[in-house]
C-alpha cells in the first residue's frame, strides 16, 4: 500500500456574483506516493498546484475524492505531514529569531525544551545554518530562509514533506545547492518528498517519478519514472543522454497540453 | 548628514523657539500673554511644589485607567472581530455608527450616567482611545497572510498558541499605530471631560484659572500638558522600541 493515496480529487470553486460561472481546477487528480519516494509534480503556471498541495495537505476540503496517508483519511492537516512554502517571507514569522521559528511547532505540542533545543541544532546544522539561530529570518539571504523553512519540517520530524515550488524565488546558483541540499536531507532522514514545480529540468533531476499536470482543470496526464542513478550530481547527472530523453519527453507532454488546450484568450504557446 | 547634526539641529531649534517665546512674551506687555519667565516660575511653585500634585495625579490616574481599559478593550475586541468575518460583518455598521459619534458628545450622558467622579472621565477616554486601537487590530488581523496561517495549521499551531505565537504578535504593529494615535488623544479627553463636570483635574485648574482671569495660571497649565503629551510618546516610544524591533528591522530591509 502507497504512503499517500490521492483519489479522483476535484475541486470546485462556486460562482461569487451571479452569472458568473464556477471555477473547476481539479478535475479527478489521481497518484499514489510511495513511502520515502521524490515525487514531483510538474505542470504550467496556472495549474491549479497550490490548490492540489492545499488539498492534500488538509488546509482545503476537496469537491470530491479523497486523500489517504497511511491508510487513513485526511481530513484535516495530519501530523506526519509538513509544508514547505515557496513565500518564505510569510511562512517564517519575522517576530521569531531563526531558532524559534523552527522550534515553534515543537513547544506547541508541549515538547520539553531541552529535546526541542536539541533537535532545533540537529536540524540548523544538517541545512548548514549553524550558528545563525540568533538572527531574525529577514536578516537572512532567500535561500538562508528557505533553508530556516526546510529545517523547520525536519525538527518537526515529517513522514512527508510538501514542498510548493520551494526554490521559485531564489537566483540560479542558489537553487541548484538548495536542490542538492534537498537531496542530501532526503537520504539523511529518510522521508518521503511531495515536490511540486514549473522547472522541468528541476523535477528531472531531484525525483524518482514525475506526474505532469494540465492547466486547469487539472488531471494528471502522465506519470514518468526517473531511472537515474541515485546518486545526483549538477554537472554529470544532467549531462547524461538518459536526463535529456526524460527531459526531452516531460517538455513534449506539457508543450502539447499547452497548445492542445486553447484559453478563453486563444492559443497559449509559450510556457 | 553626519550622525550627530539632526540631534543637535532639533536641540538648537528648540532652544531658540524657547529664547523667542522668552523675549517676544517679556516684550509684549500683554495680559494674554503673560512672560514666560512668570509662567514657568507658576508651574514651578503650582504644579511641582504646591498643591497642583493632586489634580496632576487625578489626571493621570485617569488617563491611565481610560487609556488602559480602550487598549485591551480594543485589542480583544478587534482580535475576535478581525478573525471572524460573520462577527465582522454583523458588527461594522454598529461599529461604523458609534465611531462617527465624538466621545466628547457623551459627556452630559456620562455624567447622568456614572455622577462627576472618575467613572464618568475614565469611561469617557475609554471609548474615545477604544476605536483607534479596534480598527487598527481589525485590520492587522485580516492582514495574517494565507501562508501564515497555512503555516499554524499544518504545523498543528492552534488554540491559545496560536492566539498567543502568531496572531498577537502579527497585530502589534498595528496596535502599536492605534495606541500612537490614541496618546494624544486621551490627553484631550481627560481636559475637556475635566472642564465640563468636574471638581478636580488639569482641565479644572485651567478653566477654574480662566474663569478668574489668571493668564499666568492658564499658560502654566498649557505648558504642564504639552510636557505631559512629549513625556507620554518618549515613553511609549521606548516601549515600542523594545517590543517592535522585529518589525523595525524588518522594514528597513525591505528598503534596500
Amino acid at each position: 500500500m502507497a504512503l499517500l493515496e490521492v483519489r479522483d480529487l476535484t475541486k470546485t470553486y462556486p460562482a461569487t456574483r451571479r452569472g458568473a460561472r464556477a471555477t473547476h481546477v481539479l478535475d479527478g487528480v489521481t497518484f499514489d506516493v510511495n513511502r520515502g519516494e521524490f515525487f514531483t509534480i510538474v505542470g504550467p503556471s496556472g495549474a491549479g498546484k497550490t490548490t492540489l498541495l492545499r488539498c492534500i495537505s488538509g488546509l482545503l476540503r476537496p469537491t470530491e475524492g479523497s486523500v489517504t496517508l497511511d491508510g487513513r483519511l485526511v481530513d484535516g492537516p495530519p501530523r506526519e505531514l509538513a509544508p514547505v512554502f515557496q513565500d518564505y517571507s510569510r511562512s517564517l514569522y519575522p517576530w521569531l529569531t531563526v531558532a524559534k521559528n523552527v522550534a515553534l511547532p515543537l513547544t506547541s505540542a508541549g515538547i520539553a525544551k531541552a529535546e526541542v533545543d536539541d533537535r532545533v541544532q540537529h536540524a540548523l546544522a544538517s541545512v548548514g545554518l549553524k550558528g545563525e539561530d540568533a538572527k531574525y529570518p529577514w536578516q537572512l539571504s532567500g535561500g538562508m530562509q528557505q533553508r530556516v523553512a526546510i529545517a523547520r519540517a525536519l525538527a518537526y520530524r515529517a513522514e512527508v514533506l510538501i514542498l510548493d515550488e520551494p526554490f521559485a524565488s531564489v537566483d540560479a546558483q542558489t537553487r541548484a545547492d538548495l536542490e542538492d541540499l534537498l537531496l542530501k536531507v532526503k537520504h539523511e532522514s529518510g522521508a518521503t518528498f511531495l515536490f511540486v514545480t514549473h522547472d522541468v529540468d528541476e523535477a528531472v533531476y531531484l525525483s524518482d517519478r514525475v506526474a505532469v499536470v494540465s492547466k486547469s482543470p487539472s488531471r494528471i496526464e502522465k506519470l514518468v519514472d526517473v531511472h537515474l542513478p541515485a546518486e545526483r550530481n549538477q554537472l554529470t547527472t544532467k549531462a547524461l543522454p538518459e536526463f535529456g530523453e526524460l527531459r526531452a519527453e516531460i517538455f513534449a507532454t506539457i508543450r502539447h497540453l499547452v497548445v492542445a488546450k486553447p484559453t478563453a484568450q486563444g492559443p497559449e504557446y509559450v510556457i | 548628514m553626519n550622525r550627530w547634526k539632526p540631534w543637535v539641529l532639533s536641540a538648537l531649534g528648540a532652544v531658540l523657539a524657547l529664547v523667542a517665546w522668552w523675549i517676544a512674551s517679556d516684550q509684549a506687555g500683554s495680559i494674554y500673554f503673560p512672560p514666560l519667565q512668570d509662567v514657568l516660575e507658576g508651574v514651578w511653585t503650582y504644579w511641582v511644589v504646591g498643591d497642583g500634585g493632586r489634580h496632576l495625579a487625578s489626571s493621570m490616574v485617569n488617563l491611565f485607567a481610560g487609556l488602559a481599559i480602550g487598549v485591551v478593550g480594543g485589542f480583544v475586541l478587534g482580535l475576535l472581530i478581525g478573525q471572524s468575518r460573520l462577527v465582522r460583518t454583523a458588527l461594522t455598521p454598529s461599529l461604523e455608527f458609534v465611531r462617527a459619534i465624538p466621545a466628547t458628545a457623551l459627556i452630559p450622558f456620562a455624567m447622568v450616567v456614572f455622577g462627576l467622579g472618575s467613572e464618568m472621565k475614565i469611561f469617557i477616554i475609554a471609548l474615545g482611545t477604544l476605536f483607534p486601537i479596534l480598527l487598527n487590530v481589525i485590520d492587522g488581523a485580516r492582514e495574517l497572510s494565507q501562508e501564515a496561517r497555512d503555516t499554524a495549521s499544518s504545523f498543528g499551531i492552534r488554540g491559545w498558541q496560536k492566539q498567543w505565537r502568531v496572531v498577537i504578535p502579527s497585530v502589534l504593529p498595528r496596535a502599536a499605530a492605534g495606541i500612537r494615535i490614541a496618546l494624544p488623544l486621551s490627553l484631550v479627553l481627560v481636559v475637556t471631560s475635566e472642564m465640563t463636570g468636574s471638581n478636580t483635574g488639569i482641565g479644572y485648574v485651567l478653566i477654574t484659572a480662566q474663569n478668574s482671569f489668571n493668564q499666568t495660571s492658564v499658560w502654566g497649565a498649557i505648558v504642564l500638558l504639552g510636557v505631559l503629551g512629549v513625556i507620554l510618546n518618549s515613553l511609549f516610544g521606548l516601549v515600542e522600541h523594545r517590543l517592535l524591533a522585529w518589525d523595525k528591522g524588518l522594514h528597513r530591509q525591505g528598503d534596500h
